[in-house]
């Protein structure tokens, strides 16, 4: 940065010393400042995440060492009675595996798709189509959790009734398609890098072999960009356990461990948003739905932690 | 719109009432408060909701002038009132409200009884299929219940609670609501689904139960008459309560309230008018 600032002034100025040794009373300090602000930005990003972690940690902790608290129990019932006239009770393994459930089925819809999407993308269509094609999908990832919660609510919930005969629209299927929606952008886009990171040496090797194109891309594209591939998925994964707003208004919000694709769940984001704002602040009701959003915390934490790694592996390879 | 006002006054501040409480009546409460304005500009009235309960404690340390309640005050909430402020809370029910439950439009059934209620809301002899309530729904694949509820922090599911299961638990698996709109409309796209609302809710894609207390009871359907009478069962009075008799703009807005003008508004926001105008504020009583 230093050297092109110097660059920039030595083809702009005149070449004189006068005006190098104004430069460097005037500009020498301004260049420290923005440096600092750039620094200050920088680890402005630590200090937040710092700061939620202390904040969370600290309305959550006192539930942990008060008597009416099990966390077994909080891990391992699905008994999730936090207003109880007569035992309350605060069970989350319904909604851990309402969480999980959806997570996975949205990513078994997504994975088809979004890769299939990104190997089109990369490797089929023209480049006219390819620029139409990213666009589309950007401005697909653009839409707001809310409006795919009403499409969920209003259209999907009516077309899975229809097809189905599922007694209900908003269920574990519904939630999970429309997930799966939101987080194909997320694996297209990156998919899509992956497999332009593949050099075209080995195109030209495979094709000089006489191979076709689909033996190209299944025999040595896949093979050669599969972390990058996974590190997509992994991504996607992390969108979809993380949404809220969009599972709340189209899973049913039931808490029960489904059964069955048509079963109304709940899942741990919805029940935070649901509830938190009517608990009492500092009760007890309030304490655990910051706990729950620390088990939150973890389990996209590990997902997260899991990506870069793979993502790490991706770049080591290069 | 204080600035003005105290401008208006010219140097008297204009006085204020504070009002806090029940979720249920926030709005019917901040309706009144707007078109008094136009009756007495110089009231200053401030409105927030919370829960009946909460509103009840800010009573108890006199830090309202006025709570609204969608349940009656408990005797030990009423004794701390006495001891902390020296005045003894004074109700005033202001509105009736219905508890009314909600069936899809293709389903037969018309009345129900409270405890085939409970068989469908509670764990007791729990109801799966409307079958086991020897009811049959048309052009349905399977019959199971859908259980509509409302999120374990509203009133309206507390009062359900109390009435219907006898202050135990739900039985999980129900989809909770987060509003009271919300639980029309998923009972409107679902044809084995049964909710419960205000009574103010009604649309065509539903039913409204008449209800039973019991079989071979008489059933009652949530109607203005029923709900005065409190023959429908799960009819509840909304209340308002002041720190011992009310006087100068704390009465002048109470008995705004319960004029015909006031209780025009009840009915415009879905509730239902206490039955006589003329009910002066001395004819209450703080025994209930």
């Amino acid at each position: 940065m230093n050297s092109e600032i110097v660059m920039n002034n030595e083809t702009t100025g005149v070449g004189s010393g006068r005006i190098r040794a104004k430069r460097s009373l005037l500009s020498v300090s301004l260049e420290k400042l923005l440096e600092l602000i750039i620094r200050l930005s920088g680890v402005s990003a630590i200090l937040f995440v710092l700061a939620i972690f202390f904040f969370v940690f600290r309305e959550a902790i006192p539930i942990t060492i008060s008597e009416h608290f099990s966390i077994k129990e909080f891990l391992t019932s699905i008994e999730w009675y936090p207003t109880s006239a007569v035992d309350i009770r605060y069970g989350t393994l319904a909604l851990t595996v309402g969480s999980l459930s959806i997570t996975f089925l949205s990513v078994l819809f997504a994975l088809p798709l979004g890769i299939g999407a990104a190997i089109y993308i990369s490797e089929f269509c023209g480049p006219k189509l390819k620029e139409a094609l990213k666009i589309t999908i950007e401005l697909l990832a653009a839409i707001p959790s809310v409006v795919w919660g009403f499409i969920g609510l209003t259209v999907m919930s009516k077309v899975i009734v229809a097809v189905t005969g599922a007694p209900l629209g908003v269920n574990l299927l519904n939630g999970s398609i429309i997930l799966a929606l939101m987080s194909v952008p997320i694996i297209v886009s990156i998919g899509e890098d992956a497999l332009k990171a593949v050099p075209d040496s080995f195109r030209e090797a495979a094709l000089a072999q006489g191979a076709t194109k689909w033996q190209i891309v299944y025999r040595v594209l896949l093979p050669a960009a599969k972390n990058g591939l996974l590190a997509a998925v992994l991504l996607g994964v992390g969108r979809a356990v993380g949404e809220t707003m969009a599972v709340l208004m189209a899973t049913g919000h039931a808490v029960a461990i489904p059964t069955s694709l048509v079963d109304p769940i709940r899942t741990l984001t919805a029940n935070i948003a649901a509830e938190l704002g009517e608990a009492p602040a500092k009760s007890d009701h309030y304490r655990v739905l910051f706990l729950t959003g620390i088990l939150l915390f973890i389990i996209t934490f590990a997902i997260n932690l899991i990506a870069d790694f793979v993502i790490r592996g991706v770049k080591g390879k290069k | 719109m204080t600035f003005i006002q105290c401008n208006h006054r010219s140097g008297k501040a204009s006085e204020t009432i504070q009002i806090k409480g029940s979720d249920t009546m926030v709005n019917l409460v901040q309706a009144w408060v707007e078109a008094f304005k136009l009756v007495d500009p110089s009231i200053d009235i401030e409105v927030s909701g919370g829960g009946s309960g909460v509103g009840i404690a800010a009573l108890e340390r006199g830090a309202v002038d006025i709570a609204t309640a969608s349940r009656n005050i408990k005797e030990n909430e009423a004794k701390a009132v006495t001891e902390n402020t020296g005045k003894e809370p004074v109700e005033f029910i202001v509105a009736f409200d219905a508890l009314a439950l909600y069936v899809n439009k293709n389903n037969p059934v018309d009345s129900i009884t409270i405890s085939d209620l409970a068989r469908i809301y509670g764990d007791d002899l729990r109801a799966h299929h409307w079958k086991e309530l020897a009811i049959t729904i048309p052009n349905v694949k399977t019959d199971k219940i859908i259980r509509i509820s409302r999120q374990s922090s509203s009133g309206t599911y507390e009062f359900f609670r109390e009435k219907v299961l006898n202050k135990k638990d739900f039985s999980l698996g129900s989809c909770d609501m987060n509003g009271s709109k919300e639980v029309v409309e998923l009972v409107g796209s679902t044809k084995t689904a049964i909710g419960y609302s205000g009574m103010g809710y009604a649309t065509h894609e539903i039913k409204m139960l008449k209800l039973m207390k019991k079989t071979g009871d008489t059933a009652y359907a949530p109607t203005v008459e029923n709900t005065i009478s409190k023959k429908y069962p799960l009819a509840r009075s909304l209340q308002m309560y002041t720190l011992g008799k009310p006087e100068g703009t704390i009465k002048k807005f109470l008995d705004w309230v319960l004029s015909e003008d006031g209780q025009r508004l009840v009915a415009d926001n879905g509730f239902v008018p206490v039955k006589s105008h003329t009910a002066a504020l001395d004819t209450t009583d703080t025994s209930r």
